[in-house]
């Protein structure tokens, strides 16, 4: 229990001390130091409840908790409509009027009588996630101590860096509270501070600054993303209100349970659901995330990898029991589904590198959201590996990106060529990141594997075509881009050196944890996923066939340590005579010029292939946009009728 | 034995050619002549070539080009010269822009006569293209053996020039 | 566990046997079909042999890494299949090695050979949901991705998955490199592309790159034969015969057509993998 309130409390404490800190070098030393703190108590806590297993705890004070909780809930809120007035945005304050006084309405009448036995509970998946915001989420505040000294000096106008800090390590503490809250009133206070303080990252460019320094692109997206989320809040207020009042109950564990024992919680699941796939930017909600570029990249690796978009798949993954085989499910993993068609295609169309992360990112998240919507045990193991896999590989990815974007003065994939020469290091973590996204036998592809097997296992013969045919779309947009990054183009100079060492340092380490995992990815399922999966609030059984079988698993494990030892050996050695490049026996001798037919050098240039007329990005959007819309709106309307047909059940 | 004269692949270059030659050469792939059955394959590209074979004289634009293909071609290859243009300018020979045959910028290993070659005669000089490409294949191994057992003084540069003098009797 | 070691060393040693011989094979027929001679049957393996005697050369440093890559992943792919792995991993297996080959033409920078691995990428994507689709087919038929089980199964595979079937032959002309969708490399004179994703590769490269092509051939007639076997003499005969017939129609095919914009192998081959493969899955469900 202490531990928990550490890792709640630490990072926030850390937050309100990095707000008034205003030096550089004693900045940076504080969040190296509790970066290091929170992830020696991430494992900490973890290595002593993996044991355990499920562990449920009696918060003392809740009632008091509770009502602070709702005090703070009011003053957001606030400051929401504040902000919005002022930046004549509506729809944002017009939501936060609608659901925070249906919330405290809900409490103050109703929530009263329930009994909340268990606030606080830590099962494996939410040890999972500890680990994923403990040390992925401080590696990303560590490699942002660099960043930003970088980003602030090609800024304008006042340093608020330590606001960012703040709001970094807020975000943090917030998501530990997520993950442990047993009681949804808790949990959704937390999902709002999520919310809340992603809305103020991509606006931070923006919100807060005078009116000829606003960025106002990033004002615009912060409050799409806002809007977005608050929309899910409404769902999750909803889910809440329903749950309360028909099943007399507000701890997800009772819910879990009460809906093995067929009780019809799936429609307070469906409302749940909703509030996860706006979250985790599923279409029609991927805007927000696409426009969350917009912010300092650190922020993107943070709401990509460890924070926000993993609440969303996090929250459905956990109601995946309740889900599995009815109208909620069906709703989650036809949402999915789309989703991670439609973006894997429009992610062909994009030569921005973060965009194309982006799309990945929500490609991805759809795949688990599908998973979670399927609700059998193989494919909550096959969405958790794709949950645990993916944050590591896209937040080293992100800051890969973000480092480039800073040397190489562009994040544009067209202008990576050569990056092999001008920043070795970075490279090969930028090249092992992308291995891990899409090739056998690296994690990503281990999971869509398994993935692939529970779709067919599910028996539903459109995912099985939508997994096909994305995973194709996939392994193009990935092997170009890795194409682009393996281009050896000579005489280029190398601006590695600049490179801040905290940069560096976080990369190294997350190129290694790709790797690691990616080794001992049986190990964690059998000592995390599995016995997660035979909980009692889980699926109460034990699971008797994984996806991938053992031998399979070790196959790929040796070959990951194959793959790395020839690299290691071999790369980059060669007896040959090293001879130009072929081009039409008018190269000039250096590989990049030719003699045109007046005898004059001409430049070349190399460009991929974007296939804008299959794969543009508006005709993807609109068709995943629409599709999702009508299956969320067809389904929940279907719900809706039955409750208002059946006079509120 | 070296396979070497089993699949010779061609690369076939048109200098300024009036394109009689390179019709004769093309008339070389058809059914009526085949050379696949040789194993001959025509890949235009000199890093998968072992032959060079060039039609029409070498002019001022183009002689850097000829030059270059030429070493970008790994050795052993061959070098034949198809076409009275080709061995020494022909009828264009006095032209402000020819520059002569093309053993003026790369050594030629064979010459073809005619305008236009026949494609027997291309054949014909290709074949015999083919022993002078065992002979350097046979003399690179040696080489390479000389610079395996650390006998020093292995001479570095791969390719032995004909005299184009020498070379020319040999065609008549 | 002794099959199993059998098989994969038979496969090592017999792979570039028979697929270099079944390359002569088609070059001796694709000459008839065109009224030509041809060159010898064991034509294929002098080219190999001569490519290694050629002086070795190197764009840069990388390339030759990729390519080594590339051959020993062709040959793992192999060795797992006939290992009984399963299929998945095998496909899983056969895209990393594909991924080294564009790889290995990206690094070099060349015009020509990044064109070509530009279209190798394209015909990765418009034959891979097909190949999925069929792993699955034979996992929703048999129950099992081990190509093991599935060469047990009592019943010919190809009487259920014959949408798939016909699909993955469609494919296979991309596999195979044959017209009309041979758009990434092509040994044919004066193509647009010189040597497409093979530009820069030569000599000792080069025969890799062939050499696997024999082992990544050989594999893909097993996939084929895998439609028809039933684990008695008599799968294996009809099999076979299928086997060389398929190899057969893939040459026909190949002299038969011009070369297709790329647009055409992308359309159709997705097309018949939705419509073929798709209808097939559904209809297996429906059976059960």
């Amino acid at each position: 229990m202490s531990t928990i309130l550490f890792l709640i409390g630490f990072p926030l404490l850390v937050a309100i001390v990095l707000l008034v800190l205003k030096e550089d070098r004693a900045r940076d030393v504080v969040v190296k130091a509790s970066a290091a703190v929170i992830a020696a108590a991430a494992i900490y806590f973890v290595a002593r409840n993996v044991g355990s297993g499920e562990e449920f705890y009696v918060v003392p004070h809740a009632e008091t908790i509770g009502t602070v909780m709702m005090a703070i809930e009011v003053c957001l809120a606030l400051v929401i409509i504040v902000l919005g007035i002022q930046k004549k945005r509506y729809l944002a304050p017009v939501l936060s009027i609608i659901q925070t006084p249906l919330m405290i309405w809900f409490e103050l009448k109703e929530g009263h009588h329930i009994d909340v036995e268990y606030a606080m509970y830590i099962d494996r998946l939410g040890m999972i996630m500890v680990l994923i915001v403990g040390i992925v989420g401080s590696l990303i505040a560590v490699f942002a101590t660099g960043y930003m000294k970088d980003f602030q000096a090609h800024q304008k106008g006042k340093d608020r860096r330590p606001w960012f800090f703040f709001l970094i390590f807020l975000f943090l503490a917030a998501m530990f509270g997520l993950v442990m809250s047993n009681n949804l009133i808790w949990m959704y206070f937390f999902w709002e501070i999520t919310s809340l303080v992603s809305f103020f990252m991509i606006g931070y460019n923006g919100l807060f600054h005078k009116e000829e320094e606003e960025d106002k692109i990033a004002t615009r997206n912060a409050f799409r993303a806002l809007v977005m989320n608050l929309g899910g809040g409404l769902g999750f207020a909803i889910g809440i209100v329903l749950l309360g009042m028909n099943f007399e109950t507000l701890e997800l564990s009772n819910m879990i349970l009460l809906g093995q024992m067929g009780q019809p919680v799936f429609i307070v699941a469906m409302f749940l659901a909703f509030a996860g796939i706006t979250k985790s930017a599923q279409m029609p909600f991927n805007s927000w995330l696409l426009g969350a570029m917009v912010a300092p990249t650190p922020v993107s690796a943070l709401l990509h990898s460890s924070t926000m978009v993993k609440a969303g798949v996090f929250l459905i993954l956990k109601l995946a029991p309740v889900l599995s085989g009815n109208l909620a499910g069906t709703m989650v993993y036809l949402v999915g589904g789309i989703t991670f068609l439609m973006a894997s295609f429009a992610a062909i169309s994009q030569s921005n590198a973060k965009r194309v992360l982006a799309y990945s990112t929500v490609a991805n998240l759809g795949l688990i959201v599908t998973c979670g919507g399927i609700g059998t045990p193989a494919a909550v193991w096959a969405g958790t590996l794709l949950l645990i896999f993916h944050a590591i590989t896209k937040s080293l990815l992100f800051l890969c990106v973000g480092t480039a974007e800073h040397h190489i003065g562009s994040r544009d994939i067209e202008d990576m060529d050569g990056l092999f020469d001008r920043m070795p290091k970075l490279a090969a973590c930028m090249l092992i990141g992308i291995a891990g996204m899409f090739l056998a036998p690296f994690g990503m592809l281990i999971s869509k594997w398994a993935t692939m097997v529970t779709f067919v296992d599910a028996g539903n013969p459109l995912l099985i075509l939508i997994i096909c045919f994305g995973s194709a779309a996939t392994a193009f947009y990935w092997s170009k881009w890795m194409g682009k990054l393996a281009a050896i183009v000579a005489n280029r100079d190398n601006v590695e050196t600049t490179v801040h060492g905290s940069e560096s340092f976080v990369h190294v380490t997350l190129t290694c944890l790709v790797v690691l995992v990616c080794i001992c990815f049986p190990f964690v399922s059998k000592t995390m996923i599995v016995p997660y999966l035979a909980g009692k609030t889980v699926f109460g059984q034990t699971i008797d066939k994984l996806p991938l079988e053992n031998s399979n698993m070790m196959v790929m494990v040796i070959m990951v340590a194959v793959l790395v030892l020839l690299f290691a050996f071999f790369f980059g050695r060669t007896k040959k005579r090293i001879v130009p490049i072929y081009m039409a026996g008018v190269n000039q001798g250096d590989n990049l010029t030719f003699e045109d037919s007046m005898f004059q050098p001409k430049p070349v240039s190399l460009r991929n292939w974007y296939m804008e007329s299959y794969f543009g990005e508006f005709k993807m959007n609109v068709i995943g946009v629409v599709t999702t819309s009508v299956v969320i709106l067809g389904f929940i309307g279907m719900v809706v009728g039955a409750l208002i047909g059946y006079g509120g059940m | 034995m070296s396979y070497i004269t089993k699949s010779p692949w061609i690369i076939h270059y048109d200098g300024s050619s009036c394109n009689g030659c390179d019709i004769e050469v093309l008339a070389c792939l058809t059914p009526m002549y085949d050379v696949e059955r040789f194993g001959i394959i025509n890949t235009g590209n000199p890093k998968h070539a072992d032959v060079f074979l060039v039609t029409g004289s070498v002019n001022e634009q183009n002689k850097n080009v000829v030059k270059q293909i030429y070493e970008q071609m790994p050795e052993p290859k061959v070098v034949v010269a198809v076409g009275i243009c080709a061995n020494n300018g022909g009828i264009f020979k006095e032209c402000y822009n020819i520059q002569g045959g093309v053993d003026t910028v790369i050594p030629v290993d064979c010459y073809v006569p005619g305008c236009a070659a026949r494609p027997e005669a291309i054949i014909d000089g290709v074949v015999k293209g083919l022993g002078i490409l065992a002979e350097k294949r046979e003399k690179l191994r040696q080489e390479q053996l000389a610079a395996k057992s650390g006998a020093k003084a292995a001479p570095q540069a791969m390719p032995v020039l004909d005299d184009p003098a020498e070379a020319k009797e040999e065609e008549a | 566990m002794v099959k199993m070691i059998i098989c994969v060393v038979a496969y090592l040693i017999l792979a570039p046997l028979i697929g270099g011989l079944l390359a002569g094979i088609d070059r001796k027929i694709s000459a008839r079909m065109q009224g030509r001679v041809g060159p010898s049957i064991l034509q294929p393996f002098y080219d190999v042999l001569k490519l290694l005697e050629k002086e070795k050369i190197t764009v840069n440093r990388v390339q030759d890494f990729y390519i080594a890559c590339f051959f020993l992943f062709v040959i793992v792919t192999g060795c797992m299949f006939f290992a009984g792995q399963s299929l998945l991993m095998v496909m899983f297996t056969l895209t990393l090695a594909s991924v080294f080959l564009i790889v290995a033409a990206f690094s070099s920078n060349s015009p020509y050979a990044q064109v070509g691995a530009e279209r190798e990428m394209l015909q990765m994507m418009a034959y891979e949901p097909m190949v999925l689709i069929a792993c699955v087919g034979f996992y929703m038929y048999t129950g099992s991705f081990d190509v093991y089980d599935i060469m047990e199964t009592p019943h010919m595979p190809v009487v259920y998955l014959c949408g798939i079937f016909v699909g993955f032959v469609f494919i296979l002309t991309i596999k195979f490199r044959k017209a009309p969708f041979d758009l990434s490399m092509s040994h044919h004179a004066h193509q647009e592309l010189v040597g497409g994703l093979k530009t820069e590769f030569s000599g000792s490269t080069l025969a890799m790159v062939e050499a696997a092509h024999w082992y990544e051939n050989v594999f893909l007639l097993g996939m084929v034969f895998l439609f028809f076997s039933n684990g008695e003499i008599s799968g294996i005969i009809v099999g076979l015969v299928v086997c060389l017939a398929a190899y057969f129609l893939e040459i026909l095919i190949g002299n038969s057509f011009a070369r297709m914009k790329w647009q055409v192998a992308l359309n159709s081959s997705w097309l018949v993998a939705l419509i073929l493969g798709g209808c097939n899955l559904f209809a297996l469900i429906f059976i059960g």
